[in-house]
């Protein structure tokens, strides 16, 4: 027994503030706490969930949310990370470095410069209209007219570099002569894309969904700096709708029960990715 | 087939530089609005250079006690997680038992749970406790939330250390800890490092943890100082924050530039879990 004694005070912490937090999590969200006036809190049962699936606000922070993780993870990071990881293997070296750099860089510096470099460049007098004036294309004040994109591209801008090491890790251990012999067979690029690369690299392409998509489900302090989850609410994704009941409102039972099911899409996402990966440990 | 090769080449370099100027476009704008005394939000050259924007910002209240403080919080929280996760890799790794799987693949499934989600239960957790607004009660919580993978990593690493070393230190009647720290951490030396400062980095960018756990000013950490210093003094100086940020930014990239061989190469964090 005494062989376990070393995982002694990473158990303590992870139980004292990792699950800890989430029984307590558990067990507020089935009560009417709040955060200011007598500290009484009775338990309500189900009332905070039978209300949030009642708000019109909460069904529109799950759908904004779907939206910013399928656009920004799914669609924009796997597919971006997989094209530079891929591009990277056909460009010249100084090229390659070039790129790489910027990318890494964008992914390296703390989020809070990222949403700051990236309101500034989708801002009505920013970078992005200047270059769209120049084009001759109409330009638009986009942290208005379209919140929630300009933040999903914030989110690829600084997360693509992680799917792009991955696949680049990836694609380095395919066999060389595996795609000469479909060179040689005659396949297109395209067809050797989908029936010789893609195959190879699934476990990867699993991996990575799955870390990106967590990732982007958690998402706070760059939509938090770049708009504060508006105008309005229409870029309140859930981890900005739960801070903005809990804290703006002071209804902590019922942002936790946000939480709660925050937490529980996740676990959902990493069971069936711990199904899927089949993890050796 | 040469010419084909080269054109091949010659696409893909032009489609990486494309994708890698609209990437370097906010960057750039930084660079050039820290040094640019009349910055506003677009990309442009500063007509006539200058540092004013540094030299402003530099001074106790901006700079240098956030960054003191981040210093402090990230570098507890960091010692603390890389130590608490090396005692607990050590066993995982070297002894097989019925507890290892699970324990391993809880670990795994906390990795991936969303922290932000938790923030909520965690500050009343931290207001019962009376910790709420405590530099040690927020390291002890960025501690925790990097520990899950830190344990990951750490145990990969010493997978790859050879037992053979260990079994000659323990004939010779060396303790479990005295071969730990003797043999096997030295040898992963490398390791280690990776593990410090990739925890760092994630720490030292962590928001939403210090914003939600400290409330008084003057021990908020450069990731949240950044954000009182947007809102609250009026009219924003674009240069004075491009400066701040790139002060702030420039020890993780410095950091990541160390580590990069090392997790470029076999891609450590990929490796980790791919399983």
């Amino acid at each position: 027994m005494a062989r376990w004694l070393p995982v002694t005070p990473a158990v303590v912490l992870l139980v004292l503030f990792l699950a800890g937090p989430i029984g307590y999590c558990v067990w507020i969200a089935f009560t009417d706490t709040q955060l200011t006036g007598a500290s009484g809190s009775s338990f309500v049962g189900l009332d905070n969930f039978r209300r949030a699936f009642g708000d019109d606000d909460f069904r529109n922070a799950v759908v904004l949310t779907l939206v910013f993780t399928f656009l920004s993870s799914i669609v924009g990071q796997n597919t971006l990370g997989l094209a530079l990881a891929g591009l990277m293997r056909a460009a010249s070296r100084p090229v390659r470095t070039v790129a790489g750099a910027v990318v890494i860089t964008s992914w390296v510096l703390p989020e809070i410069v990222a949403a700051f470099l990236l309101y500034a460049f989708f801002r009505r007098e920013g970078t992005l209209n200047v270059i769209l004036d120049w084009l001759h294309l109409p330009s638009q004040n986009w942290l208005f007219t379209l919140p929630i994109l300009a933040v999903s591209f914030a989110n690829v801008w600084r997360g693509t570099a992680f799917s792009m090491l991955i696949y680049s890790a990836a694609l380095s251990e395919i066999p060389q002569d595996i795609k000469e012999a479909a060179e040689v067979d005659g396949a297109s690029g395209p067809r050797r894309l989908w029936h010789v690369t893609l195959p190879m690299i699934r476990r990867s392409i699993g991996t990575n969904l799955m870390l990106n998509t967590l990732s982007t489900l958690s998402v706070f302090g760059l939509i938090w700096a770049m708009t504060r989850g508006g105008p309005g609410n229409r870029s309140q994704t859930l981890p900005v709708f739960m801070y903005d009941q809990a804290f703006v409102n002071s209804l902590i039972g019922y942002g936790t029960a946000v939480a709660l099911l925050l937490l529980l899409v996740g676990a959902l996402f990493s069971v069936v990715y711990l199904r899927l990966m089949k993890v050796e440990v | 087939m040469a010419t084909r090769r080269t054109r091949a080449r010659l696409a893909a370099d032009g489609a990486l530089l494309l994708v890698a100027a609209s990437f370097a476009l906010p960057l750039l704008w930084l660079l050039f609005a820290s040094v640019d005394s009349e910055a506003n939000l677009r990309v442009r050259p500063p007509t006539s250079p200058t540092l004013d924007n540094f030299d402003a910002v530099l001074t106790d209240e901006i700079t240098f006690t956030p960054m003191l403080n981040s210093l402090l919080l990230c570098g507890g929280a960091t010692l603390l997680t890389v130590v608490c996760a090396a005692l607990a890799a050590y066993p995982l790794s070297r002894h097989r038992s019925r507890f290892n799987r699970p324990f391993l693949l809880t670990i795994l499934f906390t990795t991936c749970l969303p922290i932000t989600a938790i923030m909520v239960p965690v500050y009343g957790l931290f207001v019962r406790v009376d910790l709420i607004d405590t530099m040690h009660g927020t390291a002890l919580f960025l501690a925790t939330s990097q520990l899950p993978f830190a344990i990951w990593l750490m145990k990969n690493f010493m997978d790859g250390v050879p037992k053979v070393l260990e079994e000659a230190a323990w004939t010779d009647g060396a303790s479990m800890t005295q071969t730990l720290l003797r043999v096997v951490l030295p040898i992963m030396g490398p390791g280690v490092g990776v593990v410090t400062i990739y925890t760092f980095i994630m720490l030292w960018g962590n928001f939403f943890v210090p914003f939600m756990l400290l409330l008084s000013p003057e021990q908020l950490p450069a990731s949240v100082s950044i954000f009182t210093f947007f809102g609250n003094y009026g009219s924003v100086i674009y240069g004075q924050l491009a400066a701040f940020s790139i002060l702030y930014s420039t020890p993780v990239l410095l950091l990541y530039i160390l580590i990069s061989r090392r997790l470029g190469g076999g891609f450590a964090l990929g490796g980790a879990v791919k399983g």
